[in-house]
Parts: structure tokens; sequence; C-alpha cells
């Protein structure tokens, strides 16, 4: 299924992350200037909610009519010279770039950065078959270069400083000036030279795509450097892979993701570059176009009533930059290319919920992811019914200890009894925890929980407790307690 | 069965399962015009804040375009790309595009084309490789890009903007030069397309 899942389940991964004092450092200052800027820019909006309306609804009708529009865009992509391949998963998507590359006889390729693509794993698919895949995106070169993974949406080297680009470069760039230095502006001339040549001979590029129109078959990038312009225009031959939930019903329909996208994602008004265009143009841009239509567990995730707003996101990472958890951790305890809030949501339902099951339960699920996003995704109540559909999956089965420690929590709460119990049972927990004031492990299942998190100690008295002795004789009889 | 048909069969599949939703009207009760007329002094003066605080620079035309252009060029070495388009006389010494390889046209330190739209309140420049405007590689190879908008051309917000051009038309929309924030968010202009962007402004 591709990159979509770790080797760790979120709890050990976060846990190692919180260790890394630098990339806490690192990701704190990210965030909250993007914060900034981006509170910024959506202020000057005055009409902020009515477009965040317009693109929640725009979203949920295009899924209701998603067959339709996609072989709208496949006819109209086909009618302006392009060829448009449908795939079932990452293998097959794979296996279709792979091939069309093949053909053009060429073992080197230029990328534009692409969730759709790092989803599916096609740079090693690609390497397997002897093709290089060149990363174009300052922050994919960074990751590439240092043998990474990213950890952002759209920022993936969001977790590198200067001084560890500079590092890298040094590294890793041949021909690079040894007297670099870690200047972001240095940084950033050095990867130009560095990718020039590149460019300028690339017979084959592979890009994504933000935005598909179906009534016109017009393709969109949305990026800022200008490596998206130099894979879409200058080679022969344009591959693109997009996710079919990617498809807007009409050109008029990108007036509203065009000021939602850039606010959202960069802060900035308009992003420095888009391109759009429409299957091949006689002596302007790439001679051969190829659309390639990706499922990859995206019509799985369609069928859910509830979870199909996921499909909504347009990947402005929005939701990574607010969220506290992400703030923490960083992106590569989520384990998936899609990390944050939306990944927590997104990968599971992309993966079926018991391969990422450790993901539902990465959120505080304080809220606001929510209020940033510009399609109005409601991520919170996504989680909580993922983390519904994981504890009812495993009822009967061998429980995953999340599951376990969700169900004990749940059975627990349900009934007031038991949940007097259980308090009278904490107060085991107090005395475990009566040196560090912190509970370090609790006995299974719900180690899981404190495997994840430190529990506080239990206040010596709690609050049902206090009740009963201040308030409520009877109910303390009743329990045997008065 | 083909993977086409497969998943067009598992969209109707899962749009069956989560009850058949349906398409709904689209609110649009967001701003769709702008307050002030294309081309009005209000909209230049947005236009030019927006280029401003992108860092690219505004010349004035003040009637007299070849003369802006010639300001713009200033500190260009060797001739200027122009589209075979571009009206006569504006870059005296330009070099029409004749179908350069990208190496060739790497060899060329400016570019200078008119535009096909402007939005103001987001600073966007629209290219749709009109005549004089050309192909796409034109306006991304050479470092200096020299771009003539007229006061007409501009119109206040992204939904007039797009409402003014044709979607199969090969369109790039420009907002300032190239930049990155990938490395601690800190801005840097100018990383593979054209590191200066001067709009020269041509009102009445
Ligand atoms: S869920 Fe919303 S905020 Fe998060 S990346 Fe997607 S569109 Fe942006």
């Amino acid at each position: 299924m591709g990159h979509l899942r770790g080797e760790q389940s979120f709890p050990d991964a976060a846990r190692g992350a919180l260790a890394d004092s630098q990339l806490r450092r690192n990701l704190g200052h990210a965030t909250t200037t993007i914060r900034g800027k981006r509170a910024a820019v959506v202020a000057e909006c005055d009409d902020w909610e009515e477009l965040r309306l317009a693109g929640e609804a725009l979203k949920s009708s295009t899924m209701a009519r998603l067959d339709q529009h996609l072989v709208e865009l496949e006819e109209r992509v086909t009618a302006r010279g392009g060829v448009v391949h449908w795939a079932r998963d990452a293998h097959e998507a794979n296996a279709i770039v792979t091939r069309l590359v093949r053909e053009t006889g060429e073992t080197e390729v230029v990328k534009v950065k692409s969730m759709a693509t790092q989803e599916i794993g096609l740079n090693d698919a690609l390497a397997e078959a002897g093709i290089t895949a060149q990363e174009t995106d300052l922050a994919e070169l960074i990751v590439q270069l240092g043998g990474d993974l990213g950890s952002h949406i759209l920022v993936p080297a969001i977790h590198r400083n200067r001084a560890e680009i500079r590092e890298i470069f040094l590294r890793e760039m041949p021909g690079v000036d040894p007297e670099l230095t870690a200047e972001p502006r240095r940084l950033a001339e050095a990867a130009r030279l560095y990718l020039r040549e590149r460019f300028l001979r690339a017979k084959v590029a592979i890009s994504g795509a933000n935005f598909g129109v179906a009534e016109s078959g017009t393709l969109l990038v949305v990026e800022s450097e200008g490596n998206g312009r130099m894979c879409l225009t200058l080679p022969e031959t344009l591959i693109t892979v997009m996710g079919i939930e990617k498809v807007v019903p009409t050109w008029q329909d990108l007036e509203v993701f065009l000021q939602l996208l850039p606010r959202s994602s960069t802060g900035e008004r308009m992003n420095p570059y888009t391109s759009a265009w429409t299957g091949v143009t006689p002596g302007d841009g790439p001679q051969a176009f190829h659309l390639v239509l990706l499922d990859n567990g995206r019509t799985a995730t369609l069928a859910d009533e509830v979870g199909r707003a996921a499909l909504h996101c347009i990947k402005c990472s929005a939701c990574l930059n607010v969220c506290p958890v992400y703030e923490r951790a960083g992106g590569h305890a989520y384990g998936s290319v899609y990390p944050g809030p939306i990944g927590a949501v997104l990968s599971p339902q992309l993966t079926g919920v018991e391969d990422n099951a450790s993901l539902p339960y990465a959120s505080s699920l304080c809220g606001a992811c929510f209020d940033a996003c510009p399609v109005r995704i409601d991520i919170p109540s996504l989680l909580v019914r993922l983390r519904a559909q994981h504890v009812d999956a495993n009822r009967g089965g061998v429980p995953s200890p999340e599951a376990a420690a969700m169900a004990a929590a749940s059975w627990v709460m349900a009934d007031h009894r038991r949940f007097a119990a259980a308090e009278t049972a904490s107060r085991l927990g107090r005395l475990l925890g009566r040196s560090t004031g912190r509970i370090g492990s609790l006995p299974p299942p719900l180690d899981a929980w404190t495997g994840s998190r430190d529990l506080p100690r239990p206040p010596a008295e709690s609050f049902r407790q206090w009740w009963a002795r201040e308030r409520g004789q009877g109910r303390a009889r009743e329990r045997g307690q008065s | 069965m083909s993977a086409r048909d497969e998943v067009l069969g598992r969209i109707r599949a899962a749009n069956s399962a989560a009850g058949h939703p349906l398409a709904r009207p689209v609110p649009r009760e967001y701003a769709r015009t702008g307050t002030h007329a294309p081309g009005s002094a209000a909209v230049l003066e947005l236009l030019r804040d927006r280029l401003v605080d992108y860092r690219a620079t505004v010349v004035d035309a003040a009637g007299d375009v070849p003369a802006a252009i010639a300001v713009a060029l200033a500190g260009v070495d060797g001739p200027a790309l122009v589209p075979a388009g571009l009206p006569d006389g504006w870059v005296p010494g330009g070099v029409a595009d004749t179908g350069f390889s990208p190496a060739e046209l790497d060899g060329f330190a400016a570019v200078v084309t008119g535009a096909a739209a402007a939005c103001a309140v987001t600073g966007t420049i629209a290219l749709d490789a009109g005549p004089d405007q050309g192909r796409r590689a034109l306006t991304l190879v050479p470092d200096v890009h020299v771009c003539v908008v007229r006061a007409d051309q501009v119109v206040e917000t992204v939904p007039e903007l797009l409402a003014r051009l044709d979607p199969v038309r090969p369109t790039t929309f420009v907002s300032g030069p190239s930049a990155t924030s990938d490395i601690e968010l800190h801005r840097v202009e100018g990383v593979h397309g054209p590191r200066t962007l001067i709009v020269v402004l041509d009102a009445p």
C-alpha cells in the first residue's frame, strides 16, 4: 500500500521524537512562524467563513458525483491529446508510471513535490526499475539528500534547521562550494545550481496535481519555487499522478480553492506560481501527457458516510501547524506520508484502521484543527469515530493494546458502580506514583494508555469520593463506604 | 475488469453504501466581485502595493511603455528575449523566440512579455501564452522577467481574474518572483524561476 504506515506505532515513535530537543526547537519555531502568517492573511478576508462554507459544500457535492466528474475529466483530457490511466492501488500506479518512463527510454526523471507519489512509494519503485527520480522541491531535495523522510505535508524538511541543511548539502551535493554558509539565501542558491542543469536536460517529469477541472480537463499545480514550472514545462513527457478526490467540477470552483489554499498553507495571499495545463498544447510544454488517476483506498474511505469527509482535504497543512500533538511529536511519529491531525484520520482510513490502529489516538481532540481547516473537515469527530470503529473491530478477537485500553475505559465509565470501584483501585496507582508524582505504567491492558503518556498521580480523594463524603451520605452508604 | 471500470464501480458502490449523498447547492456568499472597477486607480494602487510586498519592482509607464521597459532592463547584460507577438518597438534589439531549446533559453538574462490579466488583492499576474506572452518556458528560464500589464487588465478579486481566463490555454499565475520558505520558514526570493520580476504598469 506504499508509505502510509510506519514501522512503529505512534506512541513508540513519539517517545523518541519527544526526547529530541533539536527537533522540538525546529518544529516549535516553524509552526509558530507559520501560524502567525496564516492568521494575518486570513484576517484580511472579510468573507473567509463564506469561502470555507463554499469549499466544504463544493467538496461534498463533488464526492456525491465523483464517478461522473472523473469520466468527464477523462474525456476532456483525452480530447486534448492526453492519455488517462486508472490505478486501483499503489502497486498498479507504480507499474503504470514505470512502464511509461521505460517507454521513453530515459533512466532519469525530475519530480515535482507530490503527496500522491510519496503515498505510493513511487521513487522506490522507479529505483527498482533502474530509474532515478530527482526531487526538485527544495525541502524534498533536503529530505532526499539527507536519506530522510518528510515530516510535514508542505514543508517536508521542517524538522531540519539551517546548520543541518548545510551539512547535508556539503556531504551529498556533488560539486558544492566548500565555503557554503548556513545562510538560507546561500543554501537556496546551492540548490538552484545543483538542480538547474538537471532541469535543462530532463526529458521526463513526474508531478502530482492540486486540482483537476472536470469540465475543461485542466490540471493545476500550486507551488513557490518554480521547480514545478520547470518540470511541467521543459521536458518532453509529463506524467501526472492524481488522487481521484482532487477533481473539481468547474473552472469557476477554483476561485474558492485558490483563495483558501495559499492563505491556509503558506500564509500568503497567493503562492508565487500556479501552473494550469490542459492535455497537450502544440509548441508549448511537454508534447506527451499522461494522467494517472489513483484510488489506493480512497473509494473505501468514500464508503463511510462520515469518514469520507477526510477526502475533502486540500493538503494545506494548516491543521498540522495548529496541533499541539504534532508540534511536540513531529511528523515522523505518524509513520505515514500524511502526518498531523489529517494524517491521523486519513492514513487509517486509506489502509483500514487495523493497519494504523494507534493513529486515531494521536490527538488531544482540542478542536484547533477543525477551526483551521479551510474546507471545514471536522477532524476531532472523525477521530472519535475511528476510535470507536477500532474498538468495535476488536470485539471478540484478540484485542490490540489501544483497543483493550479504550474498551476497558469505556466499560468502566459506562457504569457508576464500576467507575467507583475503579477509583478505589486507582488509589493503588497513587501508591505506585508516590515518589515521582507520575505513574510510569499501569498493568495491562491499561499500560497501552500509560505507555504513551504519563498519567498524573490521582488525587488522594476522587471527586466522587469527596462528593459522597460532603454531600451524599446515602450514595456513600449504598457503596458501603459510610 | 479494467481498472477504470473497477474504480468507477467502487465509487458507485461507496456512494451507495454512504446512502447516496446528494450534490447540494454550493453557497457562494463570498465576495465574487470587488468594490472597485477593473483598471480604476484604486485597483492599480492595490496591485502596486501587493507586488511591492512580494518584492517585485513596479515601474509606471506614464504613457511610454518602451521607455519604461528600457528603465527596467537597464541593469541587464545582453539582449532580452521577446515573444514573437510582442508589439513592435517595445524592445529594440530584443531577440524573438524561434523555439529555443531550454539550454538556449538559459543564455538570456531577461525576457519581456505582456500579460493576460492581473488580480490586485493577491498581486497575481496571469500569463496565458497569448502572442505577446509566448510559450511558458520563456518567462521561466531567464533570470529577469519584465511584464507589461495594461490598466484595463487589472481586476480586484480572484473570481474576477479566473472569469477572464480560458481554462484550455496553458496558464501561469505569477505572484511575485520565485521564492522558497523551506529553510526554517525564512523567505528567500529566487530559486528556480526568475529571481527578479519587474512589472511595467501601463496606465493612461
Ligand atoms: S484537513 Fe483541512 S487543515 Fe488539514 S491539511 Fe487538509 S485541508 Fe488543510
